[in-house]
């Protein structure tokens, strides 16, 4: 073991928390086993054996957008061709469908539209609600609730308000990216800034909301860039503790506007999946989403400190859109072989990792 | 248990089957992958990882013996039967020449009518014509296919094959290494005793050939341990293999079906791989059934080479697999985990460091 690695041991068996130096020290070794022995040890600690999945649907409600984000093959202008916007009633019939199929949880993103008011979103969330009550809608990031609070020209707590009242349940982890404003300015420069989304996350979660945090990698980014991110995510995760989940996403290159960027190689993948799960201490579960991550490593993660293989997810349209080869959605009986095969505890769960059932 | 094992490849001292079989039931991936990355690194201390560029070119598609496994095989009546001629066949060897390859990795079907002329005069004019091509082709089940064809014994076959151009053959066609597992998956293809005994003639006569082990169909993990221990052996034997070659079954167009071994498993058995073989140099993972980012993770679990660059290749992506890589692509994916990235010969001599 290497003298950075024994020393982050010793961190470790004594709760001191890991430094941004030794975050980035991580980054640029090549000792990748030794980093996953050590956040498989950080996991072990927070979450046994188990391993969650929940049953889950996607709905993408519109892909049509007012940002033109250099990274995004999935959004499309107003009016361009293949641009799309659900309407209320098949918004409704893939929520009966899901809910079913023995789906607990709606995930429902999509672009800034530029037309819809904000008593629409209202009103999908509410129709949802209205046929299968028990859902738990997860839905909007942090850049979709800021952008309803300049449509509807209402504050972030009135959005957040509204829309909790109309049936939302908690929030998912988009829109972070990488949260440095540089980064930003070359990758998705009409997005929200980096502090903007902290601040929303951090509204959302003063309205008694939960979210989860991600970050899209591998793109043009530093490895400092990388620390930067979730050093912003662990100081607003001491303030509010709203953080259910943290979700690294492995950047897909095809049909994007970022050159020469050839994708995630899965070392550099299963070591940020690692090095998160040592630095952020005070995120309960960190996630491999196998959509962009492919079975074969987000299975491999889980003996570098993932205790999380997000949901059966149907019908997944962003990812694959930028070339993401893994199936559009898998099967219960799929996702607990995969979890059995790791020799770990399959555990489904609810949104909220309210455990539903142990397999 | 762990630290027993640990203790014994310390010192050197030889694993049991019992051994083998804790790591690769019982013991974490993590745990077996440290053992295997010591050995590795013990083995390899130059921090290289090698390559060969190399062409797979599949003679024929017409095969009596019609693996279950097997995606790419047809009768000689199916409409897309083939059989390359000499001419498309050096075509594409002009092209591996041209790629700077070194390795023509030539495989096909059993034909039922070539006979050990139409090789040998393929091979001659082969090395007339690319001289400087190794000639690394026909698994041990094709040899002894065309010696029976020929009315010749298998060394005989095997010798002239050699003196008409066969630098090394390939460790295909080992499947697993248990005669039950292969009456399942493979009942017309010849018993492990019968490859075992291509691959000792083989090294007898001089030629390297590697080993290789297809597994995730229908073998238990006792099976798996055996076929290493087999390896094993023919190699304190002859000490013939230059390398050893884990890969999965990939079951989309086959008769069997099913799924294929999962990423935890693929790495398990390779490391184990790594520590049952301590008299194997070479380990190879397989991008060509993984995919890019596990061939790169299996450099940690040990591996220490990427196998060929495979400017074509038809088996595996019959069965619904076409993961493909540049030259480029592969240096890359060494480099990106710390590794220096060197181009080699089919015996392992480096070419070229990048």
């Amino acid at each position: 073991m290497s003298d950075l690695l024994k020393e982050l041991r010793s961190k470790i068996d004594s709760g001191t928390r890991i430094s941004e130096d030794d975050a980035l020290a991580l980054f640029e070794s090549n000792d990748l086993l030794g980093i996953g022995e050590l956040a498989a040890l950080v996991n072990r600690n927070k979450n046994g054996d188990k391993v969650f999945f929940n049953v889950n649907r996607h709905i993408n409600y519109t892909n049509v957008c007012v940002n033109r984000c250099a990274f995004c093959a999935f959004s499309k202008e107003e009016g361009e061709k293949g641009g799309y916007t659900l309407a209320l009633k098949d918004i409704r019939t893939r929520a009966m469908e899901a809910a079913d199929a023995g789906a607990t949880e709606i995930h429902m993103v999509g672009g800034l539209h530029p037309d819809l008011p904000f008593e629409f979103y209202l009103e999908m969330l509410e129709s949802i609600k209205q046929v299968r009550p028990q859902l738990h809608i997860k839905a909007f990031t942090a850049v979709e609730i800021d952008y309803f609070s300049e449509v509807a020209e209402l504050s972030i707590e009135r959005v957040v308000e509204r829309l909790k009242q109309a049936g939302l349940d908690s929030l998912p982890g988009g829109g972070a990216e990488i949260l440095g404003q540089q980064v930003r300015d070359r990758l998705c420069s009409e997005k929200i800034s980096g502090d903007r989304w902290l601040e929303v996350t951090e509204l959302v979660h003063g309205a008694g909301l939960r979210s989860n945090a991600t970050m899209l990698f591998g793109h043009v980014e530093q490895y400092s860039d990388r620390v930067d991110h979730l050093r912003r995510l662990r100081e607003l995760q001491d303030r509010t503790g709203g953080f259910q989940t943290f979700i690294p996403l492995a950047f897909q290159p095809e049909n994007t506007r970022i050159q020469g960027a050839t994708g995630v190689g899965g070392v550099d993948a299963l070591k940020t999946l690692a090095i998160s799960r040592l630095y952020l201490d005070n995120f309960q579960h960190v996630k491999a989403y196998w959509v962009m991550l492919g079975l074969k490593i987000a299975q491999v993660a889980l003996a570098f400190g993932v205790d999380d293989l997000d949901g059966t997810v149907v019908e997944e349209q962003i990812g694959h859109d930028a070339g993401a080869d893994s199936p559009q959605a898998l099967s219960k009986q799929q996702i607990i072989g995969m979890i059995r095969k790791a020799g770990r505890i399959p555990v489904e769960r609810d949104t909220l990792y309210n455990e539903i059932r142990t397999y | 248990m762990l630290e027993k094992i640990a203790k014994k490849i310390e010192h050197g001292k030889q694993l049991t089957r019992k051994d083998a079989l804790f790591l690769l039931s019982e013991a974490e991936l993590l745990a077996v992958a440290r053992l295997a990355d010591n050995i590795r690194r013990k083995k390899h201390p130059d921090n290289r990882v090698t390559f060969v560029v190399d062409r797979n070119v599949n003679y024929t598609n017409v095969c009596e013996s019609q693996c279950k496994f097997c995606a790419f095989y047809r009768t000689a009546e199916d409409g897309d039967a083939y059989l390359l001629d000499y001419q498309t066949i050096f075509a594409k060897v002009q092209e591996l020449v041209e790629h700077d390859g070194t390795q023509l990795l030539m495989q096909g079907g059993l034909h039922p009518t070539l006979t050990i002329e139409w090789f040998e005069e393929l091979f001659r004019q082969l090395k007339e014509r690319f001289p400087r091509v190794q000639i690394h082709s026909l698994s041990p089940a094709e040899v002894i296919h065309v010696a029976r064809l020929s009315g010749l014994s298998m060394k005989k076959c095997l010798q002239r094959l050699q003196v008409a151009g066969l630098d090394s053959v390939p460790g295909g066609g080992a499947e697993v290494l248990v005669d039950d597992v292969r009456r399942e998956i493979s009942p017309n293809k010849i018993g492990w005793k019968d490859w075992a005994a291509v691959m000792e003639q083989a090294h007898k006569l001089g030629m390297r050939t590697t080993a290789t082990m297809m597994f995730g169909s229908k073998e238990s993990p006792e099976d798996i341990v055996e076929h290493l221990f087999r390896v094993r052996n023919i190699q304190k034997k002859t000490g013939g293999f230059t390398a050893f070659i884990p890969w999965t079954f990939q079951p989309d167009n086959t008769e069997l079906g099913g799924e294929t071994a999962s990423g935890v498993e693929y790495l398990k058995v390779l490391a184990l791989s790594r520590i049952v073989l301590d008299n194997v140099e070479n380990i190879q993972a397989s991008w060509v059934t993984q995919g890019a980012r596990m061939a790169q993770v299996a450099l940690f679990f040990g591996a220490n080479d990427l196998g060929g660059t495979m400017l074509e290749e038809n088996v595996v992506a019959a069965a619904g697999c076409s993961f493909r890589m540049s030259k480029d692509e592969v240096i890359e994916l060494a480099r990106g985990a710390g590794f220096i990235p060197a181009r080699r010969t089919t015996e392992y001599q480096v070419l070229e460091e990048y």
